[in-house]
């Protein structure tokens, strides 16, 4: 029987990939990520989970291991968070173009500098482009399903793509909350066992990582981009029967009071439960408010978020990471462009917040909503800094 | 929804002392979540960790700004934090002191001493000159609060303390004995 459990964030996510019955784990220690990967190497060492724990000597070097194992068929797990994503930068592109179904969880912390252990989600913007799947967790249970969902999306042969699963630095991964953790048996009815495609074999010689000369390039990208769009069905699909075996419904955008709210919020992560009590408390004195939280940001779910927004006439985007020099954050690019030539009416505040750890309040969001019913929108607003 | 704020110095046990509480509550069937205040923890440095508990679903991840109660693991955090702020009136404050304070900050709250130090000194827990009154200061709390029951607090003892078990046991039950009512 499943059993709810009061445990911290993380551990779960190690019962997580524990349950999964990982083959393969390496990764170098990072905080606030450090516990979920202290838990798997103690599982490891004390026999709870038959996998290889690799402690590698940088995130460069996790990653390529993760690399040569899924190559050869393992089911391999990584975590990061920060300044370790960033150094596994450059093979996270080869990871997603490999098309190699590794699962990581990125406990979202900001980049230094200055030097920051705090939470936003500057770190996993910087993958926006990579080609990885993208999916945010806002809570311990929903970063426990989502790790063991992203096995079955990433090693699906219709999708064979990575998946990042990201949960806030510390205000997720360091909170003792009720988890129900499924046991074994009624994981075994969602699990499916891995079989590369192609897998790494001497008997039967495959090349991998070869290099495309220009004619090839274009359309190995083009693939790539194909698999990931198309992925999305996919990622439904395993919700759906996820939903159904244990009857917790995911979908990529989470409406919230939508129904009649003139204005709409839109959040990621953890935050978005804060704005969810900030919403019922406005509701309270009659303000139509509701909410979004973007789950799936990889594929990006433009017809949902166009269909979410109908009809409301302002969205306020709260977004914990900016893109310096440019015009605001990355989600404040990305919604703008889902309603470019498709509606000129809706009011776009872009608000920047919660950065490198600044606590995020149910009346930040009260705030938000008075202003953005007031002003008309700005290129995009930082708030709460001091001048 | 009732949210407590502790109050410490690194290696007293604040945030262990949070995790025991939710575990016992979480055992009463409530909703619980705790957290430390994040930081880079160091020996001896002013830390903080936040309990929240209610009967449904708890749906805040900020910090506890506005506590029903605090519990002050070291006294002379009196004199250089704001431990009060944000407490609602008629909060408990809990203090881990021999004496009673002589200051009218805490007039519009309950307040409750233990002499944790002394318990946790008398059964060995941390070193002498740094001892562990975690386990000690939940007894107090449970006693004064009403809260939690103490079975399910020692139950917590047990899945959260690594060392000297009985000692700990031993260090909640006597201060639950003796905290004095201001």
């Amino acid at each position: 029987m499943s059993k709810r459990v009061g445990l911290e964030i993380s551990l779960a996510i190690a019962e997580a990939v524990k349950l999964a019955d990982t083959d393969m784990i390496a990764a170098y220690p990072i905080t606030p990520q450090t516990h979920i990967v202290e838990r798997l190497a103690e599982m490891v060492a004390e026999g709870e989970l038959k996998a290889a724990y690799i402690n590698a000597e940088s995130e460069h070097s996790a990653i390529s291991l993760c690399v040569g194992s899924s190559i050869a068929g393992a089911r391999t797990f990584t975590a990061t968070s920060a300044q370790g994503l960033a150094l596994m930068h450059e093979i996270m592109y080869i990871t997603a173009a490999l098309r190699l179904p590794i699962v990581m969880v990125v406990v979202n912390r900001a980049m230094s500098g200055p030097l920051s252990i705090w939470g936003d989600h500057s770190d996993v913007m910087g993958e926006r482009d990579t080609g990885w799947i993208q999916l945010f967790a806002q809570n311990g249970q929903e970063a426990f399903d989502m790790t063991l969902q992203a096995f079955r999306i990433a090693e699906d042969h219709r999708v064979l793509l990575p998946v990042i699963v990201n949960i806030d630095g510390f205000t997720l991964s360091h909170v003792i909350e009720p988890i129900e953790i499924l046991d074994q048996t009624e994981l075994n009815k969602f699990m499916r066992t891995f079989k590369p495609k192609y897998p790494l074999d001497p008997r039967r010689p495959l090349t991998f990582g070869a290099f495309a000369i220009p004619e090839y390039y274009m359309e190995a990208k083009k693939q790539v981009e194909q698999a990931i769009f198309s992925s999305k069905a996919v990622i439904e699909e395993v919700w759906q029967e996820f939903d159904k075996l244990y009857g917790r419904h995911y979908t990529p955008i989470e409406s919230y009071k939508t129904e009649d709210a003139k204005i709409l919020l839109l959040t990621l992560g953890g935050i978005g439960e804060t704005a969810q009590t900030a919403v019922d408390e406005m509701r309270e004195q009659g303000i139509k408010v509701g909410l979004l939280k973007l789950v799936m940001y990889r594929p990006f779910p433009i017809q949902e978020l166009r269909d979410a927004c109908k009809a409301a006439q302002t969205l306020v985007i709260c977004e914990r990471a900016m893109s310096i020099g440019g015009q605001g954050g990355p989600i404040g690019f990305e919604v703008r462009s889902a309603f470019y030539n498709h509606r000129t009416d809706l009011q776009i505040h872009d608000i920047i917040l919660g950065l490198g750890g600044r606590d995020v309040k149910v009346d930040d969001f009260k705030v938000l909503v008075k202003h953005a019913s007031e002003k008309k929108p700005k290129e995009y607003e930082l708030i709460g800094v001091r001048e | 929804m009732t949210e407590i704020r502790f109050h410490g110095r690194g290696g007293q046990g604040a945030v262990i002392a949070s995790e025991i509480l939710a575990s016992a509550l979480f055992a009463e069937g409530k909703f619980v979540q705790t957290f430390p205040e994040f930081g880079v923890e160091r020996r001896g440095a002013p830390v903080q960790a936040f309990l929240r508990f209610d009967t449904k679903p708890i749906l805040l991840r900020c910090k506890v700004y506005t506590p029903d109660h605090i519990i002050v693991l070291d006294p002379v955090l009196t004199k250089t934090v704001n431990i009060t702020q944000g407490l609602k009136p008629g909060g408990w404050i809990l203090l881990n002191s021999t004496q009673v304070p002589n200051s009218n900050q805490f007039s519009k709250f309950r307040l409750a001493i233990i002499d944790a130090t002394g318990i946790a000194i008398k059964y060995r827990l941390g070193a002498k000159t740094a001892p562990i009154v975690n386990t000690a200061i939940l007894g107090a709390f449970t006693k004064i609060s009403g809260l939690a029951h103490l079975d399910h607090i020692i139950d917590g003892i047990k899945e959260y303390v690594p060392v000297k078990l009985q000692e700990n046991i031993q260090a909640t039950k006597d201060a639950y004995e003796m905290v004095r009512q201001i």
